[in-house]
Order: structure tokens, then sequence, then C-alpha cells
């Protein structure tokens, strides 16, 4: 057997529902035999998962920019269940797999309560998470994309913070809203070009231009919501202040990327000509969502929140990045959303680790963390430098070739974006400087513990993985890099024979 | 006497249910009274059911009529008749143990709950409106007892009598639209009013189109659909709730075959006059039943809501007059019906030493007392919410479908947004079950009420990973009226 006939994608999408299955069944009771088992199955099945997604990475072909390790079985009538990789989405399960067994970890003492019923929710977000990445028919992609909403609302809501009613009734709302229209304008490509398969639509539908219109728009309410892009970013910031460390891990590091993951595989091929008409709208959205939120993030007293605002900032860049068009652009959103994916996610990481001993998220109570916990120190550095977008960190790939894309298309827009990198190193530097540097003085600190093996065993593969990928971002451009290029070169053409239709 | 019998043999399932309904009282009546021959008497009545289910699924596939077309049988009315027969005998296995706590059980319970379903599976094959008002007034009559049960219980009273009052309003009205299109039209028989109602004299005819629009009152009486909706929040929560499930299911599928079949065997060639009526039903149903609900504290009221909006939705793809739209309409009943029925049955499990609780605070930190409980009434709420992959989305998916595919865009669009409202209130019910601080624990789940959940639940939850079956038979049930 060899693995071009392994369904791997589908192996690596649902064994961690079989883990959630396991859970149900043979995890026993809510006791302390109970939490331990459902720990530990989770875990396990969180790392053999990202083992065996794994091979999807040494066996991907590079040079190959079209679908590979693709599935296709008959599902109902027309809609079929078909998986398949690309360039742009095969990254984003590994991540995806990578982060899982790291959130486990987070929670392992942090969740004390439900543990089982936690695990599960864990789990079938998973699956439905890889799903949205593998997922080549448009109403399977749905499928997923929606299905998420339920394990996350209930991880909002049952293991959140105080106002974690109201947190989770905002996600779940304003994400549906945004979906339902989406899912219209499916029925309708689908009634048009008789058939929801992603790679014949990529290639071959063309829309006329109105249905064009309508359809980015719907998607855009979806995709926009769950990028978020502002002003349909309030949830966000409400959802992460409220879920526990693990969900906003998962929240930052993978969900927030299904918006763009959408932007690439369905509104920039599918739609070309109202991506291009749209395209300013999209640039000021993600010029005032970069600046704005940045300066929204520097006034905030909550460190969560904090990292939340400076999330929709960096968003922006992933906007501004698709919506160039060029090779350049696009190549740095899919980087930063990856940066963003680990870096992010770690920062939630950090702040879950002193968040464990003091049980606060004010920024105030905190001050001169350096002096009793000097590992946290530094990982917590490594990570603000690559937030900020420092060279030689993860960030600051993604951030300037999608300045970089942008200047090409439009200098201005550059200009002003570019105003968001320096407002990241205030609220960064300055959320550093309170929390970590000064005389440790209050109190309550007097005792706190620098972390533990388990803490160090979350955040170390992330550390080198911020600073590989900062100095050797070739692995990742290297694999993105053809599947863009024909993203892009099937935008021109499109195009272009739209303008040579019109000039006859 | 066998001739005749073969002659009618179209009918046979019809009969059997009717003549089980006939010897089962006198078995009763000669039976001792107590709680023991009452549910041999039930188990008797889901036995004849069956046995009639099974004659269904036996006819042959092509279909004929009876009578002059009075009576047709054919694969939308197989398929709708299978629904209102596995509907009133889920509503039996769940009245059996809450009327015994409640002292009312009573074998001509399931007596009525079969006449009623003969008057249904009338009604589901009724081809000329003599036939069609015969079946609904024996539904219709049986149904006003039931909903009065517990004699003992004012509310219960009540529910009977506002909705008989209502009924027969809407019988009435019904009746009144019957005979301006018989007057119209010189016909009751759907076939030939249909030719004689096509081309612009039939739509510019003011009589016969205020019959048809009198004929539509009636019949979203019965469905209660908006703006005829009223008594449905007071007979659910009124009526005992075993007799509520029945109320949600097994009546709305025989009223929605029918004015599937009255419109599209007897209309179809003024369909423009009934489609913006429909139109108006489902985008008022929609939007009333979504937002009325959020308000409601009182389980059994939000479901008679949540009903309210779905027959909303189920009138969507109605709405196109295609082969889809009815395809959409079956799915969508078969879908609710089972969601509809796990739901009440959670609702039946709401009991406590002192008795049955409906207020949804009641359900409070379930989660954390009766986790499998829980898990089903969650995925049940998300499913009636339409989210995906649960069996209530698909219902969803293919009642929108053909509503795109005719271009009925912003019908399509208010439908979705109703829905995202209406997840606010199906959230709200998982929130206090997950979310909230636990009360008190409930009695044990009995075994029929809990088969009842766990079969629903199952449905919902694993009908992603075979759709087709459903789907396909739906569409050969929809292949029955001609496009």
């Amino acid at each position: 057997m060899s693995i071009a006939n392994t369904p791997i994608l589908s192996l690596v999408t649902f064994l961690p529902l079989v883990g959630a299955l396991l859970i149900m069944l043979m995890a026993g009771g809510d006791d302390e035999a109970g939490r331990r088992n459902s720990r530990w199955i989770a875990l396990w099945t969180t790392i053999i998962t990202f083992a065996v997604s794994l091979p999807i990475w040494v066996y991907f072909d590079k040079a190959n920019p079209g679908f590979q390790f693709v599935e296709d079985r008959e599902w109902l009538g027309p809609l079929h269940y078909k998986m398949g990789v690309d360039g742009i989405s095969m990254l984003f399960v590994i991540l995806t797999t990578f982060l899982m067994p790291l959130c486990i970890l987070a929670s392992w003492e942090s969740i004390d309560r439900r543990v089982k019923e936690y695990m599960i929710a864990f789990l079938i977000l998973e699956t439905m998470m890889i799903g949205v990445f593998t997922a080549l028919d448009m109403v399977l992609f749905y499928l997923f994309f929606e299905a998420g909403l339920i394990p996350m609302f209930l991880i909002i809501g049952v293991w959140g913070g105080q106002r974690r009613v109201y947190a989770s009734f905002k996600f779940f709302l304003y994400t549906l809203l945004g979906s339902v229209l989406m899912l219209l304008a499916i029925m309708a490509m689908y009634w048009h070009a008789g058939t929801t398969d992603i790679p014949t639509l990529i290639d071959k539908a063309s829309f006329p231009r109105d249905m064009q219109w309508w359809l980015w728009l719907a998607f855009f309410a979806s995709f926009a919501v769950k990028m978020p892009m502002w002003p349909v970013h309030t949830w966000l910031p409400d959802a992460h202040v409220e879920a526990p460390t693990a969900g906003s891990v998962i929240l930052a590091g993978i969900l927030l990327k299904m918006g763009g993951y959408g932007f690439l595989r369905f509104s920039m091929p599918m739609f070309p000509l109202a991506s291009q008409e749209f395209a300013t709208l999209v640039f000021v959205m993600s010029v005032v969502a970069i600046v704005y939120t940045s300066l929204v993030a520097l006034a905030q007293e909550d460190v969560k929140k904090l990292i939340a605002y400076s999330s929709v900032a960096h968003m922006g860049f992933v906007t501004m990045g698709i919506f160039t068009f060029n090779q350049q652009g696009v190549d740095g959103a899919i980087f930063q959303m990856l940066s963003h994916g680990i870096v992010s996610a770690a920062l939630f990481l950090c702040v879950g680790v002193v968040y464990d001993r003091m049980h606060t998220r004010e920024i105030a109570a905190y001050g001169g963390l350096v002096q009793r916990m000097p590992i946290y120190a530094f990982c917590f550095m490594v990570f603000t430098m690559a937030n900020v977008g420092l060279p030689g960190t993860s960030g600051f790939v993604g951030e300037f070739l999608t300045l970089l894309g942008a200047f090409k298309v439009n200098s201005s827009v550059a200009f002003f974006a570019t105003f968001g990198v320096i407002l990241s190193a205030g609220y960064a530097l300055f959320l550093y400087q309170r929390m970590i540097f000064g005389v440790l003085d209050k109190p309550s600190l007097k005792a706190i513990a620098d972390m533990g093996p388990r803490e160090i065993a979350i955040l170390a593969p992330l550390v080198v993985l911020t600073i590989y990928l900062g100095v050797q971002p070739a692995p990742i451009l290297d694999v993105t890099g053809p599947a863009v290029k024909k993203l892009v070169g099937q935008y021109e053409t499109a195009i272009r024979t739209k303008a040579a239709e019109l000039k006859k | 006497m066998m001739q005749f019998l073969n002659s009618i043999a179209p009918m046979w399932p019809e009969l059997v249910v009717a003549v089980g309904a006939l010897v089962l009282t006198l078995w009763g009546v000669f039976r001792p009274d107590n709680d023991r021959e009452a549910e041999v008497v039930s188990w008797l009545a889901i036995l004849v059911l069956g046995v009639a289910g099974w004659l269904i699924l036996s006819q042959p596939a092509a279909g004929s009529s009876l009578f002059g077309g009075a009576f047709i049988d054919d694969g939308f009315g197989r398929f709708m008749k299978i629904l209102a027969l596995g509907a009133s005998a889920a509503a039996i296995l769940l009245s059996i143990d809450d009327f015994r706590d409640h002292k009312v059980l009573k074998f001509e319970y399931p007596v009525l709950i079969l006449l009623a379903t003969a008057g249904m599976m009338m009604m589901i094959s009724a081809g000329d409106l003599l036939s069609l008002y015969l079946g609904l007034e024996l539904q219709s009559l049986s149904l006003y007892v039931v909903a009065a049960f517990r004699r003992d219980d004012v509310r219960s009273s009540e529910a009977g009598l506002k909705y008989f009052v209502l009924g027969a309003l809407s019988s009435g009205m019904l009746l009144y639209g019957a005979s301006l299109v018989y007057g119209f039209t010189g016909a009751t028989s759907f076939a030939q009013i249909a030719q004689v109602a096509k081309g612009a004299n039939a739509m510019a005819n003011v009589g016969l189109v205020f019959g048809l629009v009198f004929l539509l009152v009636g019949i979203a009486f019965k469905i209660s659909a908006v703006p005829f909706h009223m008594w449905t929040p007071d007979v659910y929560q009124g009526a005992p709730t075993p007799v509520t499930a029945f109320f949600s299911a097994a009546p709305k599928v025989a009223a929605i075959a029918l004015l599937v079949r009255v419109v599209t065997s007897a209309f179809p060639g003024i369909a423009g006059q009934w489609q913006q009526i429909v139109a108006f039903l489902a985008i008022a149903s929609m939007l009333l039943g979504a937002f009325a609900a959020i308000g409601q504290t009182n389980i059994k009221r939000l479901l008679a809501y949540s009903s309210i909006a779905n027959v909303g939705f189920a009138l969507v793809p109605l709405v196109t007059n295609t082969k889809e739209g009815v395809q959409g309409v079956l799915i969508y009943m078969a879908i609710y019906v089972v969601m509809t029925l796990g739901a009440f049955a959670c609702v039946i499990a709401m009991r406590r030493e002192e008795g049955s609780v409906e207020e949804i605070d009641e359900l409070a930190g379930l989660a954390e007392r009766n986790g499998p409980m829980a898990a089903a009434l969650a995925a049940l709420m998300f499913s009636l919410a339409g989210i995906p992959p649960l069996a209530g989305f698909w219902a969803k998916f293919y009642a929108f479908m053909p509503a795109i595919k005719s271009g009925y865009y912003i019908l399509s669009v208010i439908g979705v947004l109703a829905s995202v409202v209406g997840a606010y209130y199906y959230l709200r019910i998982v929130k206090v079950m997950y979310f909230d601080k636990p009360a008190k624990a409930f009695l044990p789940v009995r075994v029929k009420v809990g088969f009842v959940i766990s079969v629903s639940a199952i449905f919902v939850l694993l009908f992603v990973i075979a759709p087709s079956p459903l789907v396909n038979a739906a569409s050969t049930a929809a292949a029955s009226f001609r496009y």
C-alpha cells in the first residue's frame, strides 16, 4: 500500500473523532480516574493525528500546483465526499494537528471539571477544522465550516470566564449570520455551474460579472466575520477574553485562518472580476483594521484583549496581502497566517501560564516577572518580538511580503499599513515592559514559580519554530509558491479575458 | 367479496386502520377498565399502524386511483402516509407511561389516534374536495377530543375547547372555499378543477380565486401558518405533552400533504395566484416563529413557536411550484417529524417526584445530572437550528435549494436570516442545560420515552453519513406530480 492510495486525509480528519468516541465510551465517569483517562486518550489521539499528518508534508509534491492526495467518493447525488490538499491548504492541516497536542497539554491542569466533555469537544473541533482545509466539495466544506461552531460554542460557554454566556452567543450568532448567506451563494453556484466540486469550479466555471458580484458579497459576509475584519471584529475580543486558554489558542491559531483560506480558495479564483472590483474596499477595511485596532490595543488593560486586538490588526495584513493578487502579497498572506497561528497561539499560551497562577488577566496585576520567572520572560520576549515583526522572527517575513505586494499595487495602502508595524511595536513592547520588567513589588507575585517542565515542553517547540521560520522561510514558501503562482496566473487570465471582451 | 376487496386494494391501509380502530373500541369496552388493559390496546394500536405501514410499502409503485379519482394512491401519498403512521405510533408509545402517571391511561386514546390517523391518510390521498373534507373532519374531531384528554385539568379542557372553536371556524372557511371553487368550476375532483382553472380567464376569475383563498386559509389554520397560528401556543401548552407531540407531527404532515396536493393537482393553472399566498405564509411564519419564541419561558410554548417557524420553512420550497420543490417539502417534513418527536419526548422526560415540569429553567445543568439526555436534546436543538452536519441542516438545505433555483432570492435571504434568529432560542436551551448551575435532578428516563429520544438523536446525528435513501425516496415520491 503506497501513500498514493491511502486515504490519508480522511484518516487525519477523522482520527480525532475516533478519539472522542473512545473517551465517550471508555474514559469512565467524572472522577479522578475518568479525568486522567480522558486527558491521556486526548493527548495520544492528538499526537498520533499529528504523526499521521506528517507524511502529507513529506510526500507532498512541491512542484505540483494542483490538488494532491485526492479522495473522491459518491455521497449524495451531485455532492461528493471529496478531499484533497494543495500548497495553500496543506500547511494549515499540519498547523492544526501541530497545535492540538499543545492545547491538550495546556488544559492539563487548568481544566479540572467536566474534563471528559472538554476533551470530546476539542477532538470534535479538531476534526471539523482539518475538514475545512481538506474538503474539496463546497457543501462538504460548509459542513465542516459550520459544524466547528458547536464545540467552540460549548468550550467558551462551559469552561469560559465571567461573561462566557454573552461571548459564546455572540461568537455563534455572528459567525452563523455570515455563513448562511454563503450557503445560499453555494446553492446559486450549484445551479449555475451544475457542480459543487471545488477544483472544477476553480478551473472551469466562469460566472457572469453581475452574479460574481453578489456571490462575492455573500462569501465576503462569511469570511469577513470569520477573519475577522473591521468592523465585524467585535466578537473576537469577547470570545478570546472569555475562552479558556486552549480555546483562545485554537481561535487565534486556526479558526481565524479559515476566513483567509476562504478568500484564497473561493473568492479570488471563482469570482476574479468581483474580487478585482472590491479590492479597494478590502484595502480600506484592512488599513483601518491595522491602524485602528492597533491603537485600540494600546489602550487595553486586559492581556488577552490586547492580544485579541493585535490579532485583528495582523489579519488586516493578511486580507491586504491576498487582495494585492500578486505572488509576494499572497505568499506573504499565507505566511502571515501560519506565523500568526504559531505566534498568537504561543502568546495566549504564555498568558495561560501566568493566568493559571494568578487567575487574573489584568496587566496591572503583574510586573517584574523577570525577577522570578526568567525562562518565562525569555519565551514571552521571543513571541513579543515575533508579534512586532522583528526581522529574524517569523512575524517579519509575512508582514514584509504583504507590504511588498501592496507597494506594487498601491503605494498609499502600503504606506498607511506600515504604521501598523510601528504601532504593534508600541503596544507589544509596552505590554512586555508592564508585565515582565520593573520592580517586583506586588506581594501576590513574591512566590510565583517559573514554568514547569510541562509548560516548557509546550512553549519550546513554538520558540524554535518562530525563530527557524524567521531565518529560513523557504520550507513554507516552497510549498505555497507553485499553488499561489497558479492562483495568481488564473486570476490574471480572467481579468485579461474580460478586458479583451470589453475592448471588442 | 374477494373481488371487491381486490378492487379496492389501494385503500387497504386506510381500511386496516379504520377497522382496527373499531375492533379496538369493542375490545376496550368488553375488557376490564384498568391500566394494564389500556396499555395492551395501545400496543395493539401500534401493531395496527405497523400493519398499515407494511401494506403501504407493498403497494405497486405505479400508483392508482379509486372512486372516480376521489382517492389517489401514489408515491407522494405513500411517503407522507408512512410519516404520519410513524408519528402516530410514536405518539402512542410516548403516551403510555405519561398517561399512567397522570391517571388518564384509557383505551380511548389509542383508538382516537387511530381514527385521526385514518382521517389523515384520507386527507393525504384525497383527490376530490369531498373526500378531502371528510378526511379532514375525521382527523379534526378526533384531535379536539385528545387535546382535552386530561379532562380534570383546566388547561387541557381549555386547550380542547379553543382548538375546537378555532378548528371549526377554519373547517367552515375551507368548506366555504370548496363550495366557491365548485360553484365557479363546476367540479369537485382536482383533475377536473385543474382542467377548468387555467389560462388567463381563470386567473381573472374573482370567484375562483376567492374560493382558492378561503381553501388556503382553512388549510393554513390546520398547519398553523401565520397569521392563522394563534391557537397553536395555547393548545400546545394546554394539551397533555404526548398529545402535543402528536399535534406537532402527524397532523402537520397530513395538512402539508393536503396543501401540496391541492395546489399542485387542482390549481396548477393559476399557480401565480397561490404562489404569492404561500410565499406570504412562509415568510410570516418563519419570522413570527423566530421572533415570538425568544421571550418564551415554557418549553412547550417555545416548541409551539418553533413548529410555526418550521412550517414556514417547509412552505418555502412549495412556493417554487416545481418537482424539486415538492421533494424539498417531503424531505423537510420527514426530518422535522423526527426532530419534533424527539424534542417533545425530552419534554415528557422532564419529570420529578412532584410531577412534570415545563419551564426551560428546570433544565438547568442537565448536562451534569443526565449527560446522555442533555446531549440528545442539544443535538436536537442544534438540528432544529439548522446547524450542519445535523439532519436539520439538510432539511433547510433541500428547502432553499429549489427556491434559489427558481430565483426566489429575497424569500431565501429572509428565510436564512430568520433561521439565525431562531438559532438564538434553540441555543438558549443548550445554554441552560450546559452552562447553568444544576437544578434538581429529574427522575430516570423511562424506556419507551428514552427509545424515542435515542432514535431521533441518532437519526439527526448520523443522517449525514447516508442521506441518499431519504433524498432519493423523496425524489421518487415527488415524481408523482406532473409539471
